[in-house]
């Protein structure tokens, strides 16, 4: 889901910087809120980030013979709410952007959009829907983690076609284009992304049960998913 | 569900990635050449940006590259090393502190 240094034209990259910007800064004032709400689940907040770092640094094999990389953004977003991902995610691409020459400063706005907007957005989403039709809380976060995912190298496939469409077909060959690299590459990793999120719920659930309770993210009270 | 689960879960999750490795067949070139496998889909849309717009160039570039895959991996490394560190320092100061909050 990145996109290259200096590969989208000024005017996109400007667009999604603006676009993005306001989600970050409301982020940071949603941390700084979850913070002081509960002091409690501070390290919660900080295994969410680091999570991120964990799952955004590992490029893994998948059955189109190409390798991607899962994004760890539906884990905060399920927990914290979408917002706190925004400067979390900013943070991880900056420091990828400016260490490991992996997507750039010019495209941060439209990189921090995809994985750390979108995707923590349709988390979210997908976790209450999923709540609310009575689904059991594991499916909900694998659910919240698999279409986060998703949507994150769609959108990327989206920002790319919108940028290039093409001479015949326009944006929406182009869309067919980028979706078809990142899409189905990205299927089965979105897949491992959900069950490493399961996992890792489970386990901060084990050892939050009181807290996970009162926000509403566990039903028995046996903290059992 | 339990430790058992977790583990059942982690365990899937090798076996996805580690899958591809023996399903994908190498692919070879139009002259029977062996072409690179499991490459970036962040490569390859840099490439399909070329195809469909040939003209385009890149206006800035990275500030700084890894000089070399190694540094970039070594790179990589740290950033989940980090990552996993935190995580793992959490879980154990939980598990010191009797494993519960219920008391807390």
């Amino acid at each position: 889901m990145h996109i290259m240094e200096g590969y989208l034209p000024v005017v996109h990259a400007v667009g999604w910087g603006v676009a993005s910007a306001p989600f970050v800064a409301f982020g940071f004032r949603s941390i700084r809120k979850r913070a002081q709400e509960m002091p409690e689940l501070k390290m919660v907040l900080g295994v969410s980030a680091a999570f991120t770092f964990v799952l955004s640094a590992l490029k893994m094999p998948s059955v189109t013979g190409s390798c991607s990389h899962p994004t760890g953004s539906g884990l905060g977003a399920v927990l914290f709410g979408p917002l706190v991902m925004a400067p979390i995610g900013a943070i991880v691409l900056l420091f990828q952007a400016l260490l490991l020459a992996h997507g750039g400063l010019t495209t941060l706005g439209a990189n921090v959009f995809s994985m750390a907007i979108v995707g923590p957005f349709v988390s979210y989403g997908a976790f209450k829907v999923a709540q609310r039709i009575g689904l059991p809380v594991w499916t909900a976060v694998l659910l919240a983690a698999f279409l986060g995912d998703l949507s994150t190298y769609l959108t990327t496939a989206l920002q790319l076609a919108l940028a290039f469409p093409a001479a015949q077909g326009g944006i929406l060959s182009s869309f067919l284009k980028f979706g078809g690299i990142f899409a189905f590459t990205q299927i089965p990793l979105a897949l491992s992304e959900g069950l490493l999120t399961v996992i890792i719920f489970n386990l901060l659930a084990k050892h939050n049960a009181h807290s996970f309770r009162n926000m509403g993210l566990l039903r028995d009270a046996g903290g059992d998913l | 569900m339990g430790r058992k689960g977790n583990l059942i879960m982690l365990g899937m999750v090798v076996l996805l990635v580690a899958a591809p490795l023996v399903i994908v067949r190498p692919k070879t070139g139009p002259g029977g050449e062996a072409v690179e496998m499991f490459t970036g889909a962040d490569g390859q849309a840099q490439d399909a940006i070329a195809e469909v717009s040939p003209g385009y160039k890149p206006w800035a570039i990275p500030l700084m590259r890894p000089p070399s895959g190694e540094v970039e991996s070594m790179l990589f490394a740290l950033q989940a090393a980090v990552g996993a560190g935190f995580i793992g320092y959490y879980f154990g100061s939980r598990r010191a502190k009797s494993g519960s909050d219920v008391k807390a």
